[in-house]
């Protein structure tokens, strides 16, 4: 579904990802691991193009994706996108942080996009949220809203950005959950995550990123049981 | 002395309420002038200041020049300039060359507040428009500019109440405004106090209206808190 070979990026003259190579198969869930600063949401970024590579080549469904030339807009579309600090538009009601990309974007009608929209929110466990406005929610509420909103333009993949860390202990569970029955539908998705109980359960792959490389790569049975690498031994200790 | 006291304020009230009719009309001037140019200057504003944001050098350079003229030179004198100015190329009446006045010389203000307004809308929104697939003009117009609006409603309300007043320059041109009609007054009866007080009445009256109603549109924009 996505394959990444050799990517670079640099913030001015800092090196945040040294040639990355990496690929994700479809109805894979891959959790990204790693410290702060390891590069790991920067390269989610890089897959929707909010951030832009420097040099390397990100492929989507076997076709190479050149931002200067190809449509991005087009690209993201097909690349749901779910951010830790939930981003919804505050001047929208629920349904309407759901309907507006669909209407805008896919120029669905509006009934059609309601009825899609109510649907994803019965999905989310929103369904009597549609008419609140954002500011009325508790943080794992918002961010089941973002998933519901990512999903209203029916993506090939899903990018979470640490999705539960801005979240109140009690509430990190609901969003989870969330994840996992998306996962279960067969959903594409790349997570970049804290919660190791999360991806030991849900993941079909672990990566664990140190200093913008991938140092391991595998199972999550295999990474959290037997870690090959001295640095992933050291950073699981040092969480777990 | 107690006497003047009380003869002068019931003469300025005795004027103010025959007068009333007049400086209604008047008044109206001071209105028309006043929305016509805000107006025209909300337009003005939004496109300089798209501008000033659009990271393109030489536009900036523009919005800057433009700003930096109007903040830099007197009201007065962009007023006389566009009267001058425009009625030696172009027939148009003393009222429409101080709305458009008023209109440039408000824009440049209100360019600085929405681009203050728009860059004060957290770069998560872009990226969460963008991220569905939105383009950066969608995501512009449906995403960052509802927001941006009303964050810049309370220091917009300033600056037409600003914009209200300064229009009172228009008498120097001869438009038959609230401040033109006073000095008229008050020079065919050598009383000026009198016919300046009744008129800034007639502005108190006109600033209170207009704070009210940014006031509505306020709350009504604030169903989402």
């Amino acid at each position: 579904m996505i394959e990444v070979k050799e990517l670079n990026k640099y913030f001015g003259d800092l090196h945040v990802l040294k040639g990355i190579d990496f690929n994700v198969d479809e109805s894979e869930v891959v959790c990204l691991i790693g410290a702060s600063g390891s590069g790991k949401s920067t390269m989610l970024r890089c897959l929707n193009f909010l951030e832009m590579k420097n040099s390397g080549e990100i492929k989507l469904k076997g076709e190479s994706i050149d931002p200067n030339s190809d449509d991005l807009n087009g690209v993201r579309q097909q690349v749901g996108m779910v951010f830790q600090h939930f981003n919804l538009f505050p001047h929208k009601t629920v349904l309407q942080n759901v309907i507006e990309a669909p209407i805008q974007v896919k120029k669905i009608s509006k009934s059609q996009a309601k009825k899609e929209g109510h649907e994803l929110l019965e999905k989310v466990g929103l369904g009597d949220k549609a008419d609140v406005y954002p500011s009325k929610l508790s943080g794992g509420q918002k961010q089941r809203v973002a998933i519901a909103r990512a999903l209203a333009m029916k993506p090939e993949i899903m990018l979470f950005d640490e999705p539960t860390s801005a979240l109140d202990p009690e509430l990190v569970g609901e969003v989870l959950q969330t994840m996992k029955d998306l996962a279960q539908e067969g959903m594409t998705m790349v997570v970049v995550t804290h919660e190791m109980g999360f991806a030991r359960e849900v993941a079909d792959r672990v990566v664990y990123m140190h200093d913008g490389k991938i140092v391991e790569t595998g199972a999550p049975k295999d990474i959290f049981e037997n870690p090959k690498e001295v640095r992933t031994q050291e950073f699981l200790s040092s969480i777990l | 002395m107690y006497l003047g006291f009380v003869t002068f304020w019931s003469g300025f009230f005795q004027s103010l309420i025959e007068s009333r009719d007049v400086f209604f009309k008047a008044a109206q001037v001071t209105l028309a002038l006043t929305a016509v140019s805000i107006f025209i200057a909300l337009f003005i504003g939004l496109f300089f200041a798209l501008l000033k944001i659009s990271n393109v050098k030489p536009l900036e350079w523009i919005a800057n020049a433009y700003i930096y003229v109007v903040r830099g030179t007197p009201l007065i004198v962009q007023i006389f300039v566009f009267f001058y100015g425009l009625t030696s190329i172009w027939m148009i009446s003393g009222f429409w060359s101080v709305a458009l006045g008023l209109a440039f010389h408000n824009g440049a203000y209100i360019a600085e507040i929405f681009r203050g307004s728009i860059q004060s809308i957290g770069k998560g929104q872009t990226e969460a428009g963008r991220s569905l697939g939105m383009s950066q003009m969608v995501t512009m117009r449906r995403i960052i500019l509802p927001q941006a609006f009303r964050r810049a409603l309370p220091p917009l309300g300033n600056q037409f109440i600003i914009g209200l007043k300064d229009s009172s320059l228009a008498a120097f041109i001869g438009v038959q405004e609230i401040f033109a009609l006073a000095t008229t007054r008050g020079a065919n009866t050598f009383d000026y106090m009198t016919w300046l007080l009744v008129c800034a009445v007639w502005y108190l009256i006109l600033v209170f209206i207009l704070t009210l109603v940014v006031g509505l549109v306020e709350k009504k924009l604030a169903v989402s808190d």
